[in-house]
C-alpha cells in the first residue's frame, strides 16, 4: 500500500512540491497514527497501573464488596458496578420514553416552523456542563424528590422493596432522573435521525390502508427505525455509565448495596472522582485504576455495540432489521 | 370518562392521547433546563459582584478561577487545535483507505472515553514519567497536568468536527483546483481549508466549550488552587472545579455562591458558542 | 351502471400553488377508470384527492366535494374513507419488517379483527385476488421486502384489497415494473373490477387503452376531456386530445 507517490515531474529528480507533498501527507498520517496512539497508550498505562491490583485480587476483584484501605488491604468493586448499573438502568427507563416521544414530536407531528427552534432546545440540554446539573440536583431536584415526590411514591408503592426506607433526596434515584435528563438529548437526537430517515413512502402505505397518525408512527416509522432506534438507547447507556460530576452530587456517596432506591449508593465513576485522592497506598491507587479500566471496558464495549447498530442501519437504509 | 366505544373513535382519541403524550415529552425534557437557567440567573446574580471577581478562591471570589479556566482552555486549544486539525485533514483527505477507516473508528472510540477515565489516566502517565526521571511525580498536580488531560478529551472531538468540516468541500472545488495544477498539499492547505474555516472554527470553539465545563479530569490533574496561577508546575484552579467544591461545601452561602459561579461558566460557554455562529455569520457575508 | 364516485368541482393547492382546477367527473361503478395525461398535468394529485392523501402533504389544501355513493368524504373522517378507498402506489411500499402474512392483514388488524382464523381467511382471499397466493403460499412469514418488484406490487394490491374497500385507485402501478410484471398486473385489473370500481392513472396511453372502459385526459391542472376508451382514442373531442394520443408532446 502506497503512502504516498513519487510523481516524476518536468526535468530529473523530484520537484520541490512533490516534496512538500509527500511530507505534507506524512505530517496529517503520523499525526492520526498519533492520536490513535494515545488510546493505545491510554490502554497500556491503565493496564500497567492496574496490574498491581489485578494480580492481588484477581476477577474476585470484580465481587468484592468491602474496600479497606487499611491493612488487610481488600478492595472490591461491586458496590460501584451495582451503582452505576442502577442508576445507568433508571436512567434508561426514564430517559428513553421521553427521548422516543421528544423524537416522535419533531420527526412526525410537530409543524415545520417549530422544528428547528425546538430542536436546539432540545440540544442546549447537552451543553449544560454536569457540575452544573449537579449543582441543581443538589439544591432543586433532591429537595423535591426528598419532600414531594418520594414520599408519593412510597405512598402508593411502598410495599416494593425499592421504594422503602426513608426518602432522603440524595440517592440512587434523584441520580437515575439527573442521568436520564442528562442522555435524553443523545437518544433523542439519534431516535430522530433515524425516524426521519425512515421514507414517507411507508408512512403513506400505512395511512392509505386508513391508519391514524399515531398507527402510523408504530407501524410504518417506529418499526422500521428499530434497530437505529435500539442503537440510539445504548448509545445513551454508554453515557450514563460514564457520567461523573452530576452522579457524585446527588447519589449519596454511601459504598453499600441496597435495593432501595430511596437509599444512597456509589458509582465507579463518582468513587474514583471521590477518593482517588486520598488513596493510601499504591495498592490502593492501583486498585482505583483497575476500577477506572473496569469502567473504560463497559463504556467502550456498549458504545462499539451502540456504533455498530447505528451504521448497519444508516448503511441499510432498508428496515429489515 | 365516558368512552364512545365506537372503535374509530376509540382510535382517534388515542391518536389524540398519543400526541399529547409526545408533546409532554418535550416540556417535561424543557423543565430542567428552564429551571437551570432561572436559578442560576436569579440565584447567581445575587451572589455575584466586581469584589467577587477579581478575588480568588481563598478570599471568597472567584477571580483566580476565572483565569484558571481561561488559561486551562487557551493552552489546550493551543494544543489540540493543531493536531485535530492535521487528524481531521487526514481523515477526510487521505482517510478513505483501510487505514483511514481504521483510525476513523478509533477516534471515534476516544470520544467516548469517561473523562474521569481520561484524568486517572494523565495522573498515572505524569506519575511514572516523573519516577522515572521525565518531569517530576509532583507534576500530577499541575497545570500542564490538566492541559493534558483536556487535551486528550479535546483532541478527538476537534479531528470528528473538522473531518465533517472539510467532508463538506465540495468535490467541485478541489476538482478544479488539481486541474489547474495545483499539487494537492496546496490544494488542501489553500483552498480546501480555507473554505472549510468557518465550520472549522466553530467546531474549535464547541470543542473548547466543552472542555471548558469539565470536571472530573481536573479533579485529579489540574487539583485546584486557592490562590493565583503560580507557574505551570503548579495546581490550578478552574470555574468547574469551584461549583463542585463550593456546591458540596458545609457553608450555605457557599453553595448559594456555586450558582454565581455557574452562571459565568455557562455565560463563558455561551459566549464561546455564539461566537462560534458569528464566525459562520460573518464569513457567508463575506462571499 | 350506477355511479360510484362523483367528483364535483375540484381543486387543490401545493401551498400557493394551484395543482388542478375545477375538476369534475363521475367514476362508474365495477369499471376501470384511466387518467392520462403528460407529466406534470395533475392526475396524481387529482386521485390523491380522492382518498384524502393530498391533505397528509403540508400546507395541501383542497376545494370541492367528492361524493362516495353520496356522502361527501371530505365531511367524514379521513381513517373511514380511507378505508372504502384504498390506494397503490407507484413503487410498491410493502412494510418491510413485517411477514408477507402480516403485511396483508395490517388493514385488518388495524380495525380491530385479531381471530386468527378470520385472519387466515381473509389474507387468503386477498392473496388469490392478487394473483400472488400461488407464489407465496408456502412462504407467508418471509419478510414482504424479499419478494420481486412485481411480486411486491401485487402484495400491496392484496393489501389494499384486504380490508375490502369499494374502490381501488392505482398512481401508475406498473411503471417501476418488467413487461412481464407489468402484463400480470394489468389482468388482474381486469379481474378485480367485477369487484372494485378502479381508478387507473398511467402515463402510458396503450395501457390506458388495455384496461380501461373510460378515460380521462388532463393537461395542465385541468380535465381535458373524459369519455369512453375507444372514443378518446378513437374520436376525440378536443384538439388537445388529439396532440396528445397523436405524440405531439408529451
Amino acid at each position: 500500500m502506497y503512502l504516498f507517490r513519487w510523481t516524476r515531474g518536468k526535468g530529473r529528480g523530484i520537484s520541490a512540491d512533490t516534496l512538500g507533498e509527500s511530507l505534507f501527507q506524512w505530517l496529517s498520517t503520523i499525526v492520526a497514527l498519533g492520536v490513535v496512539g494515545v488510546l493505545a497508550l491510554i490502554a497500556i498505562v491503565l493496564f500497567f497501573e492496574a496490574e498491581a491490583s489485578i494480580g492481588a485480587f484477581g476477577w474476585s476483584f470484580l465481587g468484592g464488596t468491602v474496600w479497606n484501605p487499611q491493612p488487610p488491604l481488600l478492595f472490591g468493586a461491586l458496590p460501584f458496578v451495582y451503582g452505576t448499573l442502577v442508576t445507568s438502568a433508571l436512567a434508561l427507563v426514564f430517559g428513553v420514553p421521553i427521548s422516543v416521544g421528544i423524537a416522535i414530536f419533531l420527526s412526525e407531528l410537530a409543524p415545520p416552523w417549530i422544528r428547528i427552534p425546538l430542536t436546539y432546545v432540545v440540544e442546549l440540554l447537552a451543553a449544560v456542563p454536569s457540575v452544573v446539573y449537579g449543582l441543581w440536583g443538589i439544591f432543586v431536584l433532591a429537595p423535591v424528590m426528598r419532600t414531594s415526590i418520594e414520599p408519593f411514591i412510597q405512598g402508593i408503592f411502598g410495599f416494593l422493596p425499592i421504594f422503602q426506607g426513608t426518602p432522603i433526596g440524595l440517592d440512587k434515584l434523584s441520580a437515575g432522573v439527573i442521568l436520564a435528563i442528562m442522555i435524553i438529548p443523545t437518544i433523542s437526537s439519534v431516535s430522530r435521525e433515524a425516524f426521519l430517515a425512515v421514507p414517507d413512502s411507508q408512512r403513506e402505505a400505512a395511512l392509505s390502508l386508513g391508519a391514524t397518525r399515531w398507527e402510523t408512527t408504530r407501524m410504518a416509522v417506529l418499526r422500521y427505525a428499530r434497530a437505529g432506534l435500539f442503537g440510539a438507547i445504548i448509545l445513551g447507556l454508554g453515557r450514563a455509565v460514564g457520567e461523573t460530576m452530576a452522579v457524585t452530587m446527588t447519589i449519596g456517596n454511601k459504598n453499600v448495596i441496597s435495593v432501595s432506591l430511596f437509599d444512597q449508593g456509589q458509582t465507579i465513576a463518582s468513587w474514583i472522582a471521590n477518593n482517588f485522592t486520598e488513596a493510601e497506598t499504591p495498592l490502593e491507587l492501583s486498585a482505583f485504576i483497575e476500577l477506572g479500566l473496569v469502567l473504560m471496558l463497559m463504556s467502550l464495549i456498549i458504545n462499539i455495540f451502540a456504533r455498530l447498530m447505528v451504521a448497519r442501519v444508516l448503511r441499510r437504509g432498508e428496515g429489515a432489521a | 370518562m365516558k368512552f364512545p366505544f365506537d372503535r374509530d373513535t376509540r382510535r382517534r382519541w388515542i391518536d389524540l392521547a398519543m400526541s399529547g403524550a409526545a408533546f409532554v415529552c418535550v416540556v417535561i425534557a424543557i423543565i430542567p433546563l428552564g429551571s437551570i437557567l432561572i436559578e442560576a440567573s436569579v440565584r447567581g446574580l445575587r451572589s455575584l459582584s466586581p469584589a467577587v471577581l477579581t478575588a480568588t478562591t481563598g478570599q471568597g471570589g472567584i477571580g483566580n478561577a476565572i483565569q484558571g479556566t481561561l488559561i486551562l482552555i487557551l493552552l489546550s486549544a493551543l494544543v489540540s487545535l493543531p493536531v485535530g486539525i492535521l487528524t481531521g485533514i487526514y481523515l477526510s483527505e487521505f482517510g478513505k483507505n483501510r487505514l483511514g477507516a481504521a483510525v476513523r473508528f478509533f477516534v471515534e472510540v476516544m470520544t467516548q472515553v469517561p473523562s474521569m477515565v481520561v484524568g486517572i489516566f494523565v495522573y498515572s502517565l505524569v506519575l511514572e514519567l516523573g519516577l522515572i526521571g521525565l518531569g517530576s511525580p509532583r507534576l500530577v498536580f499541575s497545570t500542564i497536568s490538566g492541559v493534558l488531560a483536556l487535551s486528550t478529551i479535546m483532541v478527538p472531538f476537534v479531528a470528528r468536527t473538522s473531518e465533517e468540516a472539510l467532508r463538506l468541500v465540495s468535490i467541485a472545488v478541489r476538482e478544479s483546483a488539481l486541474a489547474l495544477g495545483i499539487p494537492r498539499h496546496r490544494t488542501i492547505l489553500r483552498v480546501v481549508v480555507p473554505s472549510a474555516s468557518s465550520a472549522l472554527v466553530t467546531g474549535g470553539l464547541l470543542g473548547i466549550a466543552r472542555v471548558a465545563g469539565e470536571t472530573a479530569p481536573l479533579l485529579v490533574t489540574a487539583f485546584g488552587n486557592n490562590d493565583w496561577f503560580r507557574g505551570l508546575d503548579q495546581p490550578i484552579e478552574s470555574l468547574p472545579h469551584t461549583i463542585y467544591i463550593w456546591a458540596t461545601g458545609p457553608y450555605v452561602a457557599q453553595n448559594q455562591a456555586a450558582w454565581g459561579v455557574s452562571l459565568v461558566l455557562v455565560l463563558m460557554m455561551l459566549g464561546l458558542s455564539i461566537a462560534s455562529r458569528v464566525v459562520i455569520r460573518l464569513r457567508s457575508v463575506s462571499r | 351502471m350506477a355511479t360510484k364516485l362523483r367528483v364535483e368541482s375540484v381543486s387543490a393547492w401545493y401551498g400557493e400553488k394551484l395543482a388542478i382546477q375545477d375538476i369534475t367527473m363521475d367514476i362508474e361503478e365495477h369499471m376501470v377508470t384511466a387518467v392520462i395525461g403528460p407529466s406534470g398535468c395533475g392526475k396524481s394529485t387529482l386521485i390523491r384527492c380522492l382518498n384524502r392523501m393530498h391533505e397528509t402533504i403540508p400546507k395541501a389544501r383542497v376545494e370541492g366535494k367528492v361524493l362516495l355513493q353520496g356522502e361527501d368524504i371530505y365531511a367524514s373522517s379521513p381513517v373511514s374513507v380511507r378505508r372504502r378507498i384504498g390506494m397503490v402506489f407507484q413503487k410498491a411500499n410493502p412494510f418491510p419488517t413485517m411477514s408477507i402474512y402480516d403485511n396483508v392483514a395490517a388493514g385488518l388488524r388495524l380495525n380491530g379483527v385479531r381471530n386468527r382464523d378470520e385472519l387466515d381467511k381473509a389474507v387468503l382471499a386477498s392473496l388469490k385476488q392478487a394473483a400472488l397466493w400461488d407464489e407465496v403460499k408456502d412462504s407467508l412469514d418471509k419478510s414482504g421486502a424479499s419478494l420481486s418488484g412485481g411480486q411486491q406490487q401485487r402484495l400491496c394490491i392484496a393489501r389494499a384489497l384486504a380490508v375490502k374497500p369499494e374502490v381501488l385507485l392505482m398512481d401508475e402501478p406498473c411503471s417501476a415494473l418488467d413487461p412481464i410484471a407489468t402484463a400480470k398486473i394489468e389482468d388482474l385489473i381486469f379481474d378485480l373490477k367485477k369487484d372494485f370500481t378502479l381508478i387507473v392513472v398511467t402515463h402510458n396511453m396503450q395501457q390506458a387503452a388495455r384496461v380501461s372502459e373510460t378515460t380521462a385526459f388532463m393537461y395542465l391542472g385541468k380535465l381535458i376531456e373524459v369519455s369512453n376508451t375507444r372514443e378518446l382514442f378513437e374520436r376525440p373531442r378536443e384538439a388537445l386530445t388529439e396532440s396528445y394520443i397523436t405524440g405531439r408532446f408529451g
